[in-house]
């Protein structure tokens, strides 16, 4: 597990590093340790997949991918492993979760799906649709974005 | 953005460099110097291409968990109640989604059980709302990226 010198780190370093020339060595300086410090235990925690990839977050809305829309499948239980394949393995499908059913719910997997349009959204929701025949299914897009971070500790 | 700029997006939203002057390497790398990939970098933020530069994090290992929840608002409620749910830092995304259930909000905690178990009370007893409650089970698939070339 990470001790609390790597806990400040990523505290720090998840608010975007400075766009500067050595921006591991301002993020040191807030913490008190070097900037060879600061890459090595980010690499660390980076093989240990603690971070899933040190990287650039993009604003999709600029990318023109403005659409966005949460798909809610109802899928059989002993189906779930063989559908949650085929639509995580689809290009348009960023998020794809199994979760707990709720009362009065009946869908347990939902999928994300980024696009340039609603109408392009409905359609791949349709023909995931159709590759997984998973009948059951609700399309809900995104009207208002009240709120979109990464989750952060 | 020219074909540079779509290069450096491309190239950063797999990985940015963890060495001493990434920039420098980033630079090497795309045939032009420190100095112009910054102030390129800097004009791709300031527009909105890149949020940020920073750990994209596996929650789970480091002892967190997600769910998704839905509350059941009226459209014309659902800003106020959004700014409700939006004051919790543990909340990462939320989302107007009108549809006929009248489950309307949509947003996702990420945080300790212990702790999502505390948000989800607070909030029921702030807005006194129907909700739904949808832990995450298994992850398929999880992160954004685009194809940009």
């Amino acid at each position: 597990m990470i001790d609390s010198l790597d806990f400040s780190l990523l505290r720090a370093a998840q608010n975007g590093i400075e766009l500067t020339e050595k921006p591991y060595l301002l993020l040191g300086e807030e913490l008190g340790i070097s900037d060879e410090e600061v890459i090595k235990r980010l690499k660390l925690m980076t093989e240990q997949g603690i971070i899933r990839r040190f990287a650039a977050t993009m604003g999709h809305r600029a990318l023109g991918i403005v659409a966005n829309a949460m798909v809610a499948w109802k899928v059989a239980p002993q189906d779930l492993e063989r559908v949650g394949t085929i639509l995580a393995s689809s290009q348009e499908v960023t998020h794809c979760y199994e979760r707990e059913l709720a009362h009065n719910w009946p869908y347990n997997l939902y999928t994300v799906i980024h696009s340039r349009s609603k109408e392009d959204c409905l359609r791949i929701a349709k023909e995931l649709s159709d590759a997984t025949s998973v009948e059951e299914y609700k399309v809900l897009f995104s009207e208002k974005e009240y709120k979109k971070t990464s989750a952060r500790i | 953005m020219d074909k540079t700029d779509l290069k450096i997006l491309a190239a950063i939203q797999e990985s940015f460099p963890l060495v001493r002057r990434p920039f420098r390497v980033l630079g090497e790398l795309m045939g032009i110097s420190e100095s112009e990939i910054l102030v390129r970098v800097e004009n791709l933020q300031k527009k909105g291409f890149v949020r940020r530069i920073g750990p994209i994090l596996d929650m789970r290992k480091l002892g967190c968990s997600g769910i998704l929840v839905a509350l059941k608002v009226s459209l014309e409620q659902a800003d106020q109640v959004a700014a409700v749910v939006n004051e919790y830092e543990e909340v990462s995304h939320n989302y107007l989604r009108p549809n006929e259930s009248g489950y309307n909000l949509w947003f996702t905690i990420s945080a300790r059980e212990d702790r999502i178990c505390e948000i989800l009370a607070e909030i029921k007893e702030r807005t006194c709302l129907d909700e739904l409650i949808l832990p995450t089970k298994r992850i398929f698939k999880i992160g954004v990226k685009f194809d940009i070339i």
